[in-house]
């Protein structure tokens, strides 16, 4: 099947998911206990104010209406106005979104630098000591709170050593990864480990495949059949384990945005969140949502290229 | 280990041995270790309040920020509480957070995964377009909205995670369901003629029960992590009432001239779950003795 | 074609061989004292039930034992030399070159994710130092000498777009590219359709002709030992039970597994009055669980008490027909 009808077919299978999530976003002023508007604004507004709320929000319309306004409207990148900041979402979103895309990018390299090695070597010396150190190490990584990663590395590199900002973003390219290197450490230390642990099991199975013995028996040296034939082939599962894992990565993201300060989504929603900013709320959760069905599909697409099994 | 056969070394016969029942003894070191962590911490913080530790919310400004000593074990805080007291009486909200949150969610995805497995056809790919979808959501966000709809405090912490957690337990419920139902209808329609889907229930449930089992270890430690994390974040666990995450939240602003106020809880975070992880790993290999 | 210095007889002589494995915790002998021997251009069975060892036997003339199995015992001799005098680096370069080996499932033998020129002249350039342009063309001509039709274009395509004939021929052509002294060949037509069976293991005849290749090839279906083999090794648990010219094997088996195995092989013949299928009773033993003596005894019909007690090893693959036992003839 041509590459076209392959992004077609998969296209057509996240139209029902991206439905399921317009509902969901859609929804959660609506679930909200008691009447939307009064809850944004506090139990000492006053009736004019909650009337004019409603109004501006559409809250009187019917249900259906309002969906169908909402989905219009995501379709033109229009979110409504943030309650707290009183400005347009759309911009906001804009500048953010480049701010957590960066320090998701720069997270995934930490995390397989750590994590594709490690996995490699645990692998290969599978059941030696090697395999048990490294496994207790991912262990140990896995139990650690991303926050507290994160307030351990600016301990000793911001405070004591000065080498990074504490918070916030820098300025220059420079002082743009300078500021962003703990966060990311700290979500590629989160990462690594559930990467770490799927690879060396995949790893693991090509290993004892018949066509690696047969490379041995060719003669080949280890390096060879593991960097060229090993590594070709868990290339494709090490991209379905990063797709299958977008949804924790991004929950690391927004835990540890809020610890640097950077002005990223997830501060934004955790920002909202606190401040019952339910338009933003809305507006992030339908965003996310997108986010991961859109990465999803290009981890299907990328691992259609790659595998030539696939290709036809 | 049986003598060598004739013929062979006994260096190259012991070297063997030994390797084959290595696995084995890693497993259980690690059941054991793991077992003897968790019970450890767990019976400290379930006995905090009867073993006449200071009273965890009673501030004490005189001997604010003191670092750990003999009298204050692991220190205290700005307000001079005692940060031993705050972590044990804490434990009992986290570990029972994770149990809870674990456990119930297990049964509500082994239901639904074993129903959504038997029945198959459309009911099935239902439940698992909304499964996958929770799953690949990032869990943060939605359990932060749900937090948001329902209100501050531990029930919206609760609702928010077990609402997530479920999806794990009825994926993989429903992959074994699939794999033994082919097995037992076959043989159903082959001698008994119509077995009663009762049968299938009582042989199934102990295989299901296994992998959900083994996972479930490692669920305790992500619920604990997400609770520690809502609570950092202002959600979860409000203060005054101690919480691991929350506590590590405190000692952010302090950071720099009292370090232990946000390591120290957050090392006994690590510590637990490390308990839970080796109990897991230990059990993954016991319960799988379908050799290698 | 090179021409072809006939190296020193035997080639390969192993005595008292033994491999040892692990399953559940458990170690054993998954080859017990097993004694080979073959000589230049002739080709040794080695016949079976799956599970009896020869496939881990095979594995360990190359040195391939999985880990955490190793050889813990006997002698293997290449050429003359003993294996223990080989470095690292000469066992390697003995790979794929001296001894070169072909599986039995065609379906996995291949890595999906290369073409069949890449995998083909990845060994050329590696083994015999062709430069790119050279492998290609030897790679093509490879593929014809094996019976592959279009050998250029089929070097483009994947495993996956192959047949399973086609796939295994591809193997046997990486296989004789360095035209090898020894081939050893793991059930090369097990998984393969009947007619195919056939004409890979003709297609292996010929190639053996042609360069006094020698061969090991391993199965457990008689006809095929029987059809293409010199020689013929009897394996069970991990031991070899008979050992001899392949016709005297098949015309008078002293070993009664042996016996057995050829009694068991279905007789066409037309019309009623086919006699009923004789089989071995009982079932293959668990090698981690062997009784003390001769491991066929629960299933032997000529057990006695004494096969308790008797060490069971067959010496030296004499040019006479050796049997591991020692009361019936």
């Amino acid at each position: 099947m041509s590459l076209l009808a392959f992004t077609g077919r998969r296209l057509a299978h996240s139209l029902p998911v991206l439905v399921i999530i317009t509902l969901a976003a859609f929804s959660v002023i609506h679930l909200v206990p008691g009447d939307p508007a009064r809850v944004m604004l506090g139990s000492r507004a006053t009736d004019e104010a909650v009337t004019a709320l409603r109004e501006q929000l559409g809250l009187d319309k019917p249900l259906v209406t309002q969906y169908l306004d909402f989905l219009v409207n995501a379709l033109r990148l229009d979110f409504g106005e943030s309650l707290f900041q009183r400005a347009s979402i759309g911009p906001i979103v804009a500048m953010r979104a480049a701010h957590s895309l960066a320090l998701v990018a720069y997270s995934i390299l930490i995390s397989l630098v750590i994590a594709v090695p490690l996995a490699l070597l645990s692998a290969v010396r599978r059941n030696l000591l090697a395999d048990h150190i490294v496994r207790m190490l991912t262990t140990l990584a896995f139990c650690m709170p991303s926050f507290w990663t994160a307030l351990l590395l600016v301990l000793l590199f911001s405070i004591r050593l000065k080498f990074f900002p504490t918070s916030g973003l820098g300025e220059g390219i420079a002082g743009y990864i300078a500021s962003l290197t703990l966060p990311a450490v700290s979500i590629g230390l989160y990462l690594a480990p559930i990467l770490l642990r799927s690879l060396r099991a995949s790893i693991i199975q090509t290993l004892t495949a018949e066509y690696i013995e047969a490379a041995r028996a060719r003669g080949f040296s280890e390096a060879r059949v593991l960097f060229k034939h090993v590594l070709r082939n868990s290339l494709i599962s090490m991209l379905t384990i990063l797709g299958v894992n977008v949804g924790f990565l991004i929950s690391g993201a927004v835990i540890v945005e809020n610890v640097f300060s950077i002005p990223g989504l997830g501060s934004f929603m955790v920002a909202a969140i606190v401040q019952r900013d339910y338009p933003v709320i809305v507006a992030l959760t339908l965003i996310f949502g997108v986010v991961v069905v859109i990465a999803n599909f290009l981890v299907d697409l990328s691992y259609a290229m790659l595998d030539p099994r696939i290709r036809q | 280990m049986k003598p060598p056969p004739p013929g062979i070394t006994e260096s190259a016969w012991l070297r063997l041995n030994k390797r084959a029942v290595l696995d084995r003894r890693w497993a259980t070191i690690s059941l054991y270790t793991g077992i003897a962590i968790t019970a450890v911490i767990a019976a400290l913080s379930l006995a905090a309040p009867f073993l006449g530790l200071r009273d965890p919310l009673a501030t004490d400004l005189m001997n604010a920020l003191a670092p750990p000593s003999s009298e204050f074990l692991f220190g205290t805080d700005d307000l001079g509480r005692d940060i031993f007291s705050r972590v044990l009486h804490a434990g009992r909200i986290d570990l029972v957070f994770g149990i809870v949150t674990t456990y119930v969610s297990l049964v509500i995805g082994l239901l639904i995964g074993a129903l959504s497995g038997y029945f198959g056809g459309i009911i099935d790919t239902i439940i698992m377009r909304i499964v996958d979808l929770v799953i690949s959501f990032p869990f943060i966000i939605l359990i932060l909205t749900i937090a948001a709809i329902v209100g501050p405090g531990l029930a919206g912490a609760y609702i928010g995670v077990i609402a997530v957690s479920w999806a794990l337990y009825a994926r993989l419920t429903r992959g074994e369901m699939l794999a033994i139902r082919r097995r037992e209808f076959i043989l159903n329609a082959e001698t008994l003629g119509y077995g009663t889907p009762r049968i299938i229930f009582v042989h199934a449930l102990p295989n299901l029960l296994r992998a959900n089992l083994v996972f479930s270890m490692s669920d305790i430690v992500l619920n604990i992590l997400t609770l520690a994390a809502l609570s950092y974040l202002g959600l979860g666990v409000a203060p005054p009432t101690p919480e691991w995450g929350e506590m590590i939240a405190q000692g952010q602003k302090n950071l720099l001239n009292a370090w232990w106020i946000s390591t120290l809880p957050g090392l006994v975070i690590v510590l637990a779950g490390v308990g839970f992880s080796l109990i897991g790993d230990g059990l993954a290999d016991r319960l799988d003795d379908s050799g290698r | 074609m090179m021409p072809h210095t006939p190296p020193p007889n035997p080639l390969l002589d192993v005595r008292d061989l033994s491999v040892g494995l692990t399953n559940r915790h458990v170690a054993f002998l998954a080859a017990d004292r097993i004694a080979l021997q073959v000589k230049t251009g002739q080709s040794l069975g080695l016949l079976g039930e799956s599970g009896c060892g020869k496939s881990i036997t095979l594995r360990a003339l190359l040195g391939l034992v999985p880990h955490p199995g190793e050889i813990v015992g006997g002698h293997i001799e290449w050429k003359g030399r003993d294996w223990r005098s080989f470095s690292h680096r000469e066992i390697m370069k003995i790979r794929g070159k001296e001894i070169a080996m072909i599986f039995q499932d065609p379906a996995s033998c291949l890595n999906p994710v290369f073409t069949i020129g890449d995998q083909t002249t990845e060994t050329l350039r590696l083994k015999l130092g062709l430069r790119s342009k050279a492998a290609q063309t030897f790679a093509a001509d490879l593929l014809d000498q094996v019976g592959i039709p279009a050998p250029a274009e089929r070097l483009r395509l994947y495993p996956h777009e192959l047949s399973g004939g086609m796939r295994q021929r591809v193997m046997i052509a990486m296989a004789i590219a360095t035209e090898p002294d020894l081939l050893l060949a793991d059930e090369p037509t097990t998984a393969l359709d009947v007619t195919i069976q056939d004409q890979i293991l003709n297609l292996l005849a010929r190639l053996k002709e042609r360069t006094a290749m020698s061969m090991i090839l391993v199965s457990h279906d008689v006809g095929v030992v029987a059809q293409n083999c010199d020689v013929i090794a009897v394996m069970y648990a991990g031991r070899i039970m008979e050992s001899g010219p392949a016709r005297d094997i098949l015309q008078a088996p002293r070993h009664p597994y042996t016996r057995g195995l050829l009694a068991a092989i279905p007789q066409l013949r037309v019309g009623a009055g086919r006699p009923p299928l004789k089989t071995i009773a009982g079932l293959p033993p668990n090698p981690a669980q062997l009784p003390q003596g001769c491991p066929f005894q629960p299933r032997c019909p000529s057990a006695r008490p004494e096969c308790r007690t008797i060490p069971v090893t067959l010496d030296r693959n004499l040019p006479g027909h050796g049997s591991a036992c020692p009361f019936v003839n």
